[in-house]
Parts: C-alpha cells; structure tokens; sequence
C-alpha cells in the first residue's frame, strides 16, 4: 500500500520533467523534418511547396557543404589531438608535488569560464593582432615577420582558440582520473624496479584510456557545434575557410532566409552528433550499473 | 640523497607547473591590463606590462556609451532565472529516480542524457520561426525558456548523482520512526542535500552565463545579455580594445570567481558522473 502509494508519488514528481524534455525533442525535431522537405524561403513567403528529398540533394551537393563539412573534422579533431596532447602532460605535472598548487590550477582552470565571445575577441585583437598583437610584437623581437593570422591561417587561428578554452576542461578531467589511481599500485611497481616511464605506460596511460575516451567524447559534442568564436571572428571566411556545419547552417537560416535547405542541414547535423553521442551513452550507461 | 632528489624534483615541477599555469592564464590576465590602459596605450607597439598611465576611464566608458548594465541585468535574470526554474523542475525528478528507481530509470537517465546530444543548431530553423511567430525573439522570457531546456538533462543528472550518494537507510530510519513524506523531506533530505543542490546550481549557473549559441541568435538589443553585448564589439568600426576589455573583465569576473569555487563539480556535472 504504502509502495504503492509511494510509486505514484515517485511517478507524478518525474512526469514535469519528461513531458518537458519529449516536447523539447520532438517538437523542433518533427518540424526541423517537415521543413527539410518544403521549398521554404523567408524572403519569398507564400510560396511553400512540398519537393520531397530536394533540399537534401542540394545541401549535400552543395560544395560549401563539403568544405564546411572537412572543417568540421579539422577543428574537432585539431582540438581534440591538441587538448588531449597537452593535457596528459599537464595533469601529469599538476599530480606531482607542487608548491602553490591551488593557485595554479586556478590559473589553468580559468579559460574554461570565459565566455566564448570574450575569448575569441581578446584572442583576436589582442593577441592576434598582425600590426599590434603581443604575437606580432613577440615575433618581432625575434626578427621573425608577422603573422596575419586570421587571414593566413584563419582556420588554424579558430582551432587556436578553441583549444585555449578546452585545454582547462582535458586537463581537469584527466588531473581528476590521475588522483584517484591506487598510490600503492605505483609503489609497487617501483619497488619491483619499474623505471618511470614504464610505470607510466603500463599503470598510469592504461588507468587514463576510460577519462581521455569521455573527454574525447564530451568534447567532440560541444565542438560539432561550435558557433561564437567563428560568429565574432572571421564570419565564416575568408571565402569558406573557417565555415563549419553549425556556421553553414546558420547562414543558409538567417542570413539567406532559406528555411527548407537549413533544415536539411540541421537533420546531417543531428545524425553526426548522434553518431558520438552513441558510444558516449553506452560508456555512461555502463558506469550506471557499476 | 633520495631526500635530495626528491627536493630537486619538487623544485622543477613547481617551476614548471607555475609556467603552464602563467601562460594558459596569460591572455585573461593580458586582457585586465589592458582595460586600464588608455586606447593608445592598449594598441601601442611595443607594448607596456606594467608601467603604463592606469585608468578606469574605460569602465566608466563602457557604462556611459553602451549601458553594460543593461545587458548585465539581462545575464543575471535569463542565467538565474532559467537556472533557478531548471532546478524547480529537476529536483522531484532526480529524487524520485534515486530513491524510488523502477525497471526504467536508467533508461529515462540515459534518454535525458541523449536530448543534451542534440545540436542545438539542428533545431536552430523551427525554433527561430516559432519565437517569431508568437513574439518571443529578444525577449528574456524566451531565453530563459529555451536555457533552462538546454540544461535540465545535465542538472537532473548531477542532482541524481548527489542523491544517490545519500544512504537510503537513513530514510527508512526515519520512516519506521513514523516520519511522513514532508517531514522525511524537510528534516532528513533537505540537510543531506545541500552541497549537492548548491553545487549543481553554482554549475548550471556558469554554463547558462557564457551560453553562446542562442543568446546570438534569439537576441539581438533589448534582451541581450552580455555574451551578445561583447560580441558588438567584433564590428570592425574603430578600434576600442581597452573599452573591449574593461566590458570583457566585467563579463567574466563573477563567473570566473563561481567557477573557481565549483571547480571539482564540474568535471562531474559534465561528464555525468563518468569520472568522478
């Protein structure tokens, strides 16, 4: 009686959040198709009419598609190698014995709370900057030319960025995996005589492959879909160098108004994120049973 | 002599730590000094580290000209309204599937988590048509509703982490002691439950702030908070970076002092709960 009654209550309290996520995903979703499949374009309404997988040859024939399409890939997986790369190392180091940590990994940690629009613009005209950038300056001292970053390297200079912000992210996670291997299973190894490098190949790389395939994951999630930092920056360009799908999209949406092929673009972009968020689900739901 | 070695080796992993440190903060750090140069200063070659003319003429600026705090208001209401509306709806959930788990809980869980894996981008087209329709492009309201959909997969999951973690035979103590419902929630739970709660609102918080993606989209002037304020600054008409910087240091410096603070909460809260 009382598990019953217990239920029921246990039930309603979880109803709210469930109706509120189904409509989130549903709705949007279900009209996101509906207009994938109209000749849509807010510039000339009135004239909506059904022209079935249409938009999708278009968007998928589209050269910007590819190009935005092997952008994507660049930057997500540049981020991810530079993250991952230098965030090993840095976890690695901040594990050891350090004076003054807590300020350091203050200082390491703080990119990751900077909104994307500061980190982008400060990245861009302070740093960046080919006449009067610290970079400029810097190469300068060294009797090195300039760097017009954002014109000749534009898309090298986003992934820049980016991996300033979600260097923070790797590091933490791997720093926080680091501190929960067995102390004892190190020394251990090292009073049987393993050399540094073996204890780190044999006990502390196998014990990180669980947190690098999550950071590795998450990340990759967030960086399908990233938008300010090529918003306030380049726009996109020059040309098409710096367009992803999230930017291609937006622009077919609300720059060109053209609903039915930006909605044809949404639904590539959900298969891709659906594609990582696959093996994501499954590695958490695995740890939800342990 | 181990104790030697030991000593050296504190010695150049502090060093080297302290260095990372330094330059992975240099360009936050770069940005405070340059909203107390002048725009002169702040652009000049070669640049000054320390011995400049320091002003807060800049902050001033950035209020007078642009009205900052406008735009401040609007992040602090669209974060901490949809953060708080978030938690109203993520808190009966999360504690009915911890401590009153069916078959399908794990399934609801991993099904919450996987609408968070949606692109917000592949739903950008209906969602931009539907604000414009009923009138809710640039309006706070909208924000909040569309942010604290966004973030209720990751704050009923963090919520359900921190309750899983409370011994359920503390519960049934209380309930053989004759304890109702309300009186178990509010003298049992609730005490157990408050770091987990002010956790995952302090994180929540953070991620609606620096939200990006639909704050540019949905808001252009009236409701703009202040990721959408600093972004006019990327129009190329005039060179304002000291002013850039004083707006960017007042964006981020309550946010980076929570985020400081939640720094352990936030590898749980976005990786839920596969490392703790």
């Amino acid at each position: 009686m009382a598990t019953q009654q217990t239920q029921l209550l246990a039930r309603t309290l979880l109803t709210p959040a469930v109706a509120l996520l189904f409509i989130w995903m549903i709705v949007p979703l279900a009209l996101t198709i509906y207009f994938a499949t109209l000749h849509y374009n807010l510039l000339d309404p009135g004239s909506e009419s059904f022209v079935g997988l249409e938009n999708f040859r278009y968007f998928l024939t589209d050269p910007a598609f590819l190009a935005s399409l092997q952008n994507t890939l660049v930057l997500v997986g540049s981020v991810l190698a530079i993250t991952i790369i230098l965030g090993v190392p840095l976890a690695l180091l901040l594990d050891q014995q350090v004076v003054g940590l807590s300020i350091v990994r203050l200082m390491v940690i703080a990119p990751f709370f900077v909104m994307p629009t500061v980190s982008a613009l400060v990245w861009k005209n302070l740093l960046m900057h080919p006449v009067s950038g610290l970079f400029a300056w810097i190469a300068h001292l060294f009797g090195l030319p300039a760097i017009d970053w954002f014109n000749d390297a534009p898309l090298f200079s986003v992934i820049l960025i980016v991996s300033w912000q979600w260097l923070p992210f790797a590091t933490l996670i791997l720093l926080t995996a680091l501190q929960s291997l067995d102390e004892e299973q190190k020394e251990a190894a090292e009073m049987d005589g393993a050399s540094a490098i073996s204890t780190f190949v044999y006990i502390t790389l196998p014990h990180l492959a669980r947190p690098i395939t999550v950071v590795i994951l998450i990340e990759t999630i967030f960086l399908l879909t990233v938008f300010a930092e090529i918003f306030v920056t380049t726009g996109g360009g020059p040309g098409l160098q710096t367009t992803n799908i999230a930017f291609l999209i937006y622009s077919q949406a609300l720059i060109q108004y053209d609903v039915g092929s930006a909605s044809a673009g949404g639904l590539v972009a959900v298969v891709l994120a659906n594609i990582v968020a696959f093996f994501l689900v499954r590695i958490v739901g695995r740890n939800l049973e342990a | 002599m181990a104790r030697m070695v030991t000593t050296r080796n504190k010695v150049i992993s502090t060093a080297a730590a302290w260095l990372a440190g330094f330059l992975i903060f240099f360009p936050i750090l770069w940005m405070v000094l340059a909203s107390f140069k002048t725009e002169l200063e702040a652009f000049a070659i070669p640049p000054s580290f320390l011995f400049f003319h320091w002003t807060t003429e800049n902050y001033v600026t950035v209020q007078e000209r642009s009205d900052y705090l406008h735009h401040a208001l609007n992040s602090i209401i669209i974060a901490g309204g949809s953060t708080l509306i978030a938690m109203l709806i993520a808190i009966p959930a999360a504690w009915s599937m911890a401590f009153s788990p069916t078959k399908r809980t794990k399934d609801v869980l991993l099904w919450m988590l996987s609408t968070k894996m949606m692109p917000p981008v592949g739903v950008l087209v209906p969602i931009y048509l539907i604000f414009r329709t009923v009138g809710l492009l640039d309006t706070r309201s909208g924000l909040i509703f569309i942010l604290c959909l966004g973030n209720l997969p990751i704050v009923i999951w963090m919520l359900f982490t921190y309750f899983k973690e409370i011994p359920k035979d503390i519960l049934e103590a209380a309930r053989m002691d004759g304890a109702t419902i309300g009186r178990e929630l509010i003298y049992v739970l609730t005490p157990m439950a408050v770091p987990g709660l002010a956790s995952t609102l302090l994180l929540n918080l953070i991620l609606a702030w620096n939200e990006a993606f639909w704050t540019l989209n949905l808001s252009t002037l009236e409701a703009a908070p202040l990721t959408v304020f600093i972004a006019s600054y990327s129009s190329p008409e005039g060179l304002f970076w000291a002013k850039l910087s004083a707006a960017s240091t007042l964006a981020i410096a309550p946010i980076l002092v929570l985020g400081w603070f939640s720094q352990r909460q936030l590898v749980r809260g976005l990786t839920f709960g596969a490392v703790k």
